[in-house]
């Protein structure tokens, strides 16, 4: 039975292993500039959470085995256990998690103490059953208003997010289902809902955020490759949650002021 | 044996009952209300269960109709899911190892006749009752069960025009863990006077087995965290239903206004992760105490570092109240606090892993008899290492920004919280059924049990892993919509293969466990010649347990192999002491 075990937990341990070294599925590829750093920690905890959970593993298998009841077999060792022991183990697993902890520090203060940088592009990014929403301020920098009493998620479109066109600001405010930005040019999203949680998530651009009713959650990301990227949602935000879903397409900066500019041509 | 005759004042609170009524239902007796507990827990789990079975099921054939229950819509996907999270939270993984086994075997086991406060068992036991029969009839109301999730974030479970399941379901569903708190709350007094006031003589703190102390500690978090729930609970149910706004902003739903302003969402996430997050340690602690016992029983060693894992035990109950925001990296709480829980969330991993080395401590230089306890005890540390070791990744707000939400906090969860925790369960099952029933459990149906649900396990969670790094989100009843979760199918079918070939290896439990209640083999007093008290009485103990004696406590509960003792055991209440060998 020890040997079997051993077999076993062995065999599980390894295949399992195998498909995170093979990275048969790993993180999507990184297309921001925050990716790099995160999927390198990413890495290097993954190596080094590897190496323990092999080694408990392989021993675990070990010691069933050796140490298995047999008739030729010695008797069990009568030990209380080794305070020098327990404190190596102690003092090395929290220089392990502590470390990792300080190492990742810096990468999240890069991503979420500091503000946008003053030449970022804003975008309003607004949740609502099931639909995501993107606004960009046109010519004058300025949003326009918003008031929950024009909203009519059914218009879509400026209706679904209530904006005030009697606003002046709002005149040339462009509302679209699908998000452009420009690479290498940091965005700062503005992240709303209406009305319940939902989470703002662009795997390839290492970015998630929850959004919430009542908040306006400022963050930024820069994105590095042009090309589409998917937009999920990753809070639990009723029926429709699973498809509610969206498209990030990075271009150049040059295709994206013709885009804006063609949204703006649209609304005259 | 050794006992002492019982003064006139010590005699047992409550004579031994007669008539079905006192005995069975409304019983007295914490081994009666023990086996009540077991019992809820374990129509609870083949639910909750079943529920995942249909979940997965879903999941692969969106659009097969089953027998009886038609096709599966994505709201009853939600509804399906919610279920399955709250009735296997709170019915199965605080019931039964807690309730069900602590109930039996703590008075036992610290040689007290029963628990300090009957009447308050038997009443913690039947508004658990309740709770379990108001949360079943959300299947059957209007608009059916809730589809907020086990953790309930509103807005979304305080408004009835949220989503089907969110009217009366979704009361119900409060209402429900309202009761299953006052419950556990009634117990968790209970357990923690037991423990204090009830110790027979030369049971000292540091003479208890490692179960009472995870018992113990597992009640005070109970006292201390759903409390916190019951309050928010409350609260949610308020504003559902009395116009308050503690959860809720002004929102727009379908159109149209709500009639809330002011509320946080953000304040229901930090209370129910403030009883979240201990919630965990509530679920796991009493399988680690009973791991410990049965290393130590198996290997015919003592544990190794008793203390160790005591101040361990403690410590993790500890920082498990300063953690909850680990939960809420990505809310829109402050990121300066996610500083604060995410260094105290590394350091609960270190009395995680004292534990494990000392796991793996016992074992060394052991002389291990496999059977089915000990099979489930290694196959908890496994399991336990495996779960474990992701923590650490979600742990780092930098990495939860990828796998926040996805499957591989699923895998996570699923493997430390859930089946790591029903491993104990399986355990005590297999270790204790003896002593409850007077007969051994097939040990070969048993075997088949573990390699098909050690094995089974592993394929169904492990997987689940890989799919959050790819990006899976969790909770989506379909994987059509998007095309990075398209190409993840095949993964997600294989793991509803595995987990129907693993549901269906419970069923060799189920039978295992009835059929021995009755064809079992006749089990002696002390089967796994074990040295705490538990083992020291009659089979199936009477209702005063010790049969009007009282144990005196003479060794530490873990005296295997002593050199020079007669046998390779030395008895807790063998007044040959240790020392004297």
């Amino acid at each position: 039975m020890g040997l079997v075990l051993l077999v076993v937990i062995w065999l599980i341990t390894f295949v399992s292993a195998y498909f995170f070294i093979a990275k048969t599925w790993w993180l999507p590829t990184g297309a921001s500039a925050a990716a790099a750093g995160i999927d390198h920690h990413f890495t290097t905890t993954y190596i080094l959470m590897g190496i323990v959970f092999v080694a408990a593993q392989v021993l675990l298998g070990l010691f069933a085995w050796k140490y298995r009841d047999r008739a030729a077999g010695s008797p069990a060792r009568y030990s209380h256990g080794n305070n020098t022991l327990e404190i190596v183990w102690t003092v090395l697993t929290l220089i392990l998690f502590v470390g990792l902890n300080l190492m990742s520090s810096s990468i999240w203060a890069s991503e979420r103490f500091r503000p946008a940088e003053p030449g970022a592009l804003q975008v309003e990014v607004t949740g609502m059953q099931f639909a995501w929403y993107f606004r960009y301020a046109g010519p004058d920098g300025k949003f326009g208003a918003t008031k929950p009493e024009l909203i009519d998620p059914s218009a879509g479109g400026e209706s679904a997010i209530g904006l005030d066109t009697t606003d002046p600001a709002s005149k040339d405010d462009v509302v679209t289902g699908t998000m452009y930005a420009p690479v290498n040019r940091e965005v700062e999203v503005i992240l709303r809902a209406h009305d319940v949680i939902h989470s703002f998530f662009v795997p390839s651009m290492r970015f998630k955020q929850d959004v919430v009713p009542g908040l306006a959650i400022h963050m930024h990301f820069t994105p590095i490759s042009t090309g589409d990227y998917e937009i999920a949602c990753a809070e639990l935000c009723g029926l429709g949650h699973y498809k509610m879903h969206g498209m990030l397409k990075v271009v150049s900066q040059e295709d994206f002021d013709k885009w804006l500019a063609a949204r703006e041509a649209d609304k005259q | 044996m050794t006992t002492r005759e019982l003064a006139a004042h010590e005699l047992h609170a409550h004579a031994a009952p007669q008539g079905f009524i006192r005995k069975w239902v409304f019983s007295l007796d914490h081994k009666v209300i023990g086996l009540q507990y077991y019992f809820l827990a374990l129509t609870a789990v083949f639910v909750g269960m079943f529920l995942s079975l249909l979940m997965r099921i879903h999941l692969i054939w969106p659009s097969v109709a089953l027998p009886l229950i038609g096709e599966i819509k994505p709201e009853t996907y939600l509804s399906l899911l919610t279920m399955h999270g709250t009735i296997m939270v709170f019915f199965v993984l605080t019931t039964a190892p807690q309730g069900g086994f602590g109930n039996y075997f703590l008075p036992i086991q610290i040689g007290a006749a029963d628990m300090a406060f009957p009447v308050l068992n038997m009443l913690s036991f039947w508004v658990t009752f309740l709770g379990y029969i108001v949360m079943l009839s959300a299947f059957f109301v209007v608009g059916g069960a809730p589809l907020h999730g086990w953790t309930g974030y509103p807005p979304l479970s305080a408004l009835q025009s949220a989503g089907p399941g969110e009217g009366p379901g979704a009361d119900l569903w409060v209402i429900s863990i309202a009761l299953f708190c006052i419950g556990a709350l009634m117990s968790a007094l209970n357990f923690i006077t037991t423990t204090l006031d009830m110790r027979a003589r030369g049971m000292s703190m540091m003479r208890m087995p490692l179960t009472c102390w995870a018992w113990f500690i597992t009640a005070i978090l109970g006292l201390l965290a759903f409390g916190v729930l019951f309050s928010a609970g409350i609260l949610l149910l308020l504003d559902r239903n009395a116009g308050t706004s503690f959860f809720v902003p002004l929102v727009v739903v379908n159109g149209q206004l709500a009639a809330h302003k002011g509320g946080s969402p953000l304040l229901w996430q930090h209370l129910f992760w403030f009883f979240g997050h201990p919630e965990v340690y509530i679920a796991i602690l009493p399988a680690m105490g009973l791991c410990s016992q049965l290393v130590s029983v198996f290997s015919r060693k003592p544990i190794f570092g008793y203390k160790a894992m005591v101040y361990a035990m403690l410590s993790i109950g500890l920082l498990g109240f300063m953690v909850w925001g680990h939960h809420m990296f990505m809310s829109g709480m402050s990121p300066y606090s996610a500083f604060a829980f995410s260094i105290m969330t590394m350091a609960i991993g270190v009395p995680s892993a004292i534990k494990t080395f000392n796991w793996l401590g016992t074992l060394w230089g052991g002389r291990i008899r496999f059977y089915s306890p000990m099979l489930f005890a290694i196959g908890f540390v496994s399991l336990f290492v495996s779960g474990g070791i992701s923590g650490p990744f979600l742990a780092q707000p930098v990495l939860d920004i990828p796998l926040h939400d996805t499957y591989f906090v699923t895998g996570h969860f699923h493997l430390i919280m859930g089946v790591a925790s029903i491993f104990g369960i399986f355990a005590a099952t297999y270790y204790w059924f003896p002593k409850m029933f007077g007969r051994m459990m097939s040990e070969s149906l048993a075997r088949w049990h573990f390699w098909f649900t050690f094995v089974g396990t592993y394929a169904i969670f492990m997987p689940m892993h890989y799919l959050g790094m790819a990006g899976a989100t969790r909770r989506y009843s379909q994987f059509t919509e998007l095309a990075y979760l398209r190409d993840l199918i095949p993964l997600q079918k294989f793991i509803t293969y595995a987990a129907i070939v693993t549901i269906a290896g419970q069923f060799i439990f189920l039978f295992n466990l009835f059929w021995s209640m009755k064809y079992g083999k006749k089990a002696s007093d002390n089967p796994w010649e074990a040295t705490t008290l538990e083992w020291t009485t009659a089979t199936p103990p009477p209702h005063d347990n010790f049969g009007g004696h009282t144990p005196v406590v003479y060794n530490g509960p873990y005296e295997y192999s002593v050199p020079g003792a007669p046998r390779d055991y030395v008895m807790q209440n063998d007044p040959a002491t240790v020392a004297a060998h």
